[in-house]
């Protein structure tokens, strides 16, 4: 037991078991712990991970060298591996050991996979200054959605209703939650409009476009083949498109981005 | 040589039938960029250097202490060889541009012509200001010649802020030309003022002249610490620890209030043209944001760890060392909010366990609420390192000097409240609400150094020594640190540079002239930042260059003082 315990009071092994610590910590105890306490979680992806890790190798190593005396004792059984007589064997072994493994992390990152390699993808691409639909040009910049000025707000949710669930549920789904029975089989799935980071961010217009080109219309650094989506433009009308984005605010209880400067509205819309 | 010849021949007849020149090797935009962005390396350092240059001096005269006249004077002679490499690397910007885009300068200098002769006026003066400083230091050393001599520095500084301010003109209006002009040029009535004052360039000329005080601080820190690393005795140590702490402080302090007035530029970017503010923050270039983050993290991570490293040479300092862990845990966390990705790289599976690219728990993470409260909190926690530091071999002697402590510690714990509630209160309102927040917690993080600084100024007047702080007895991992300091800054210029610049994408001046060449396409990101990294391997390994001249020049000077006879080796700029 004190045996233990000067082996846990030394800063080599105590770096040891934060980083240990850590790692259980990433890929397990954020996906294990939030939902003991009703939170929704996940594995969290390894690139995540990885960033972590690293995040906590250099806090680590910090702590252990901010200190002359600790950083002494940090080092000294790194010096006895490498220096003194009766650690050769433990030498011998790491002198194997390291570059094997360094040469089967080479390896198994470059190995050809079945799967999609990993990219980047830009969740939220620029739109365009403006946008054909159906043959009417339309800016975008200030442009507010016409339905909110006209009508009643419940009036166009219906509709809005009636046109998601012919047409949007099957991927997006019942909830808004973009965990529709079809979204198994897209990768990547479809947004979930509950989701803080989606709609909740954007204003209508944005919403407007995205819906109107879907993922045919999606510019080079969004790169089309990352969303399935149809262009809507091609199966329903413009107020068709903007009841829609009234009910998704209205069934989810997010506010739309508004423009920053009224003025800019002035000028916007339909030329 | 009529092999190069034919080359220059053939490019400057592409450039005559295309808009546009050819240019060996990389092509006519890596050639530009890159002589862009090393210039704009050098100018950064050039006009930092002085600011601090001039505040180091007065403190010098004020409290008739000839270390900091030394430093002063230190900080200038590394001047006088960059600002010899700035103008090297404008001129060879200049011809790129009129070789390899003509119909671009063309357009620019149709518009800018006046402020462009203007540009070249004031650099003569500048530069004319800049050896008059430099060279009258020894001559003009002593009672009014001396504040004569401190006004030079004001002047420098005034010309080189001028200039940049043109310069700035010039780069603001490819963003955020004003409305109504064209290809040929401005519309009737307006002026090159307007083109000039356009929508961001009070923002740009802000952010740069705080960086480029932040930027000097590095860059002579890290001069410092070669020197350090290079010393052969103990009183030179001594002199370059010292100067490395000075510089690191200027850098950190400043560097402080930069991500408010960067926070600014963005949001006058956003005003002038939502789609490029989108492309800049959640397009293409929003990965470059989770970059920054994690580099400026390093930023706090290593000013934090040389300021904890240098508390091991000031007695009385280890009262405070049981509290550095958590101010590193709280660093550390803080690090890791900011950079959390919101959309995340995920193989298939991950993402079908996610159920979709967003994290169900981590998301919350990834939106600005949680990333402002974090580098509010960095900031917080880097002050307190600072004042900790200060603080640390002080005992004060005033009757209130409890209390006002305790003030202290309320001002950081209000703080500290105000960011994390409206941190939190953010993810219950809208964007454009949330959006307002930020300038609460920002007030909230700047009225509390405000406050505590006014506070301790008055605290330690007077105070006790608990002993005189060692300097040069600074491990040498620490001189590691302002490297790693200098670098990340040189890299996040260029990369950040990138984002701003690369925002207009397809357009020399937003949708008013477009680049129709073979590069008018944006560079993917890897290939921007290994462009970057390129032009910072060139700028330090410059820089690298400089630090040995100023070597030499002073190994010159103290050969010449110790004996007439010995021959002095002349040097760029030397003594």
């Amino acid at each position: 037991m004190p045996k233990l315990r000067e082996i846990l009071g030394h800063p080599f092994w105590q770096a040891v078991a934060l980083l240990v610590a850590a790692y259980l910590l990433f890929k397990w105890g954020i996906a294990v712990l939030p939902p003991l306490v009703g939170f929704p979680s996940a594995p969290v992806p390894q690139s995540v991970v990885l960033q972590y890790m690293l995040t906590a190798l250099v806090g680590i190593l910090i702590y252990v060298s901010y200190n002359e005396a600790r950083w002494r004792r940090f080092k000294e059984p790194i010096n006895a591996t490498l220096v003194d007589a009766n650690k050769r064997w433990l030498r011998a072994t790491l002198l194997v050991l390291v570059p094997a493994l360094v040469g089967f992390v080479a390896y198994d990152q470059s190995r050809p996979k079945v799967s999609a390699p990993l990219q980047l993808r830009s969740i939220h691409p620029a739109p365009p200054g403006q946008i054909t639909v159906r043959g009417r040009t339309i800016r975008l910049a200030g442009l507010e959605n016409p339905l909110r000025s006209r009508g009643t707000i419940e009036e166009h949710s219906r509709e809005g209703r009636r046109v998601y669930y012919q047409n949007c549920l099957p991927c997006h789904g019942d909830l808004l939650d973009g965990k529709g029975h079809f979204a198994h089989g897209f990768s990547p799935t479809p947004l979930a409009f509950d989701d803080a980071g989606t709609i909740a961010q954007l204003t209508e217009s944005f919403v407007f476009w995205r819906i109107a080109k879907g993922g045919p219309g999606l510019p080079r650094e969004g790169a089309p083949w990352n969303s399935a989506m149809p262009a809507w433009e091609d199966f329903l009308t413009e107020d068709e498109i903007w009841s829609v984005i009234i009910f998704l605010y209205e069934q989810s209880g997010w506010e739309p981005r508004r423009w920053e400067v009224e003025e800019r509205a002035e000028g916007a819309g339909h030329e | 040589m009529p092999d190069v010849l034919a080359l220059v021949q053939a490019a400057a007849d592409t450039a005559a039938a295309s808009g546009y020149g050819r240019f060996p090797g990389p092509g006519a935009r890596v050639a530009v960029w890159i002589a862009a962005q090393v210039h704009l390396m050098f100018a950064a350092f050039v006009l930092g250097v002085p600011m601090f240059a001039v505040i180091t001096e007065l403190i010098g005269i004020v409290g008739k202490d000839t270390k900091y006249d030394k430093l002063s004077k230190e900080f200038t002679r590394l001047l006088v060889f960059a600002y010899s490499a700035t103008a090297l690397w404008g001129a060879v910007l200049v011809f790129f541009l009129t070789t390899l885009y003509p119909q671009f300068w063309n357009h620019m200098a149709r518009i800018f012509g006046p402020s462009m002769w203007l540009y070249v006026g004031l650099f003569f003066v500048e530069s004319f200001t800049l050896y008059l400083y430099y060279y009258g230091w020894e001559r003009w050393n002593a009672g009014r010649a001396k504040w004569g001599h401190w006004g030079l520095g004001i002047m420098l500084n005034v010309w080189g802020t001028i200039v940049m301010f043109i310069a700035n003109g010039w780069l603001t209006y490819m963003m955020s030309p004003p409305e109504g002009v064209t290809v040929a040029g401005l519309p009737e009535g307006m002026t090159t003022w307007n083109a000039i004052a356009n929508a961001t360039w009070i923002p740009i000329n802000i952010h740069r002249m705080i960086a480029n005080a932040v930027f000097g601080g590095a860059i002579v820190a890290a001069y410092a610490a070669y020197r350090f690393l290079a010393a052969k005795t103990d009183e030179e140590r001594a002199h370059y620890d010292w100067m490395g702490y000075v510089g690191n402080f200027i850098a950190i302090s400043t560097f402080i209030v930069l991500p408010f007035a960067g926070y600014y530029l963005g949001r006058e970017i956003y005003e002038y043209n939502q789609q490029m503010g989108i492309t800049m923050m959640g397009g293409f270039m929003s990965w470059l944001w989770i970059v920054q983050a994690v580099l400026i993290g390093v930023l706090f991570l290593a000013a934090n760890y040389y300021l904890w490293l240098g508390m091991g040479r000031i007695p009385g300092a280890e009262r405070f060392t049981p509290y550095t862990k958590w101010m590193l845990l709280v660093l550390i966390i803080g690090w890791i909010v900011w950079a959390t990705p919101h959309t995340m790289i995920a193989s298939r599976e991950e993402l079908m366990a996610m159920g979709g690219s967003h994290h169900p728990f981590l998301n919350v993470l990834g939106v600005m609420s949680a990333k402002n409260t974090a580098v509010n909190i960095m900031i917080l926690t880097t002050f307190l390192s600072f004042l900790l530091y200060r603080r640390a071999n002080k005992r004060p002697t005033v009757s209130w000097a409890k209390a006002g402590t305790m003030v202290q510690a309320a001002m950081f714990v209000l703080s500290t409240g105000v960011v994390i509630f409206y941190g939190i209160y953010g993810y219950f309102v809208a964007a454009l609400v949330r959006i307002g927040f930020s300038v609460y917690q920002v007030g909230a993080v700047l009225a509390c150094i405000i406050g505590v600084t006014v506070i301790d100024i008055a605290l330690v007047r007077g105070a006790e020594s608990r002993g005189a702080i060692q300097w040069g007895r600074m491990p040498e991992r620490a001189q590691y640190a302002l490297f790693v300091l200098a670098v990340t800054f040189t890299w996040l210029m260029g990369l950040m540079g990138f984002a701003r610049s690369g925002i207009r994408q397809h357009w020399h001046v937003w949708e008013v002239m477009q680049d129709t060449s073979e590069f008018a396409a944006t560079p993917a990101l890897g290939y921007a930042a290994n462009v970057i990294s390129v032009c910072v391997l060139i700028f330090l390994g410059l820089v690298a260059f400089i630090f040995w001249l100023g070597g030499l020049a002073e190994s010159a000077m103290a050969k010449s003082v110790a004996g007439p006879t010995a021959p002095i080796p002349a040097t760029a700029g030397g003594e």
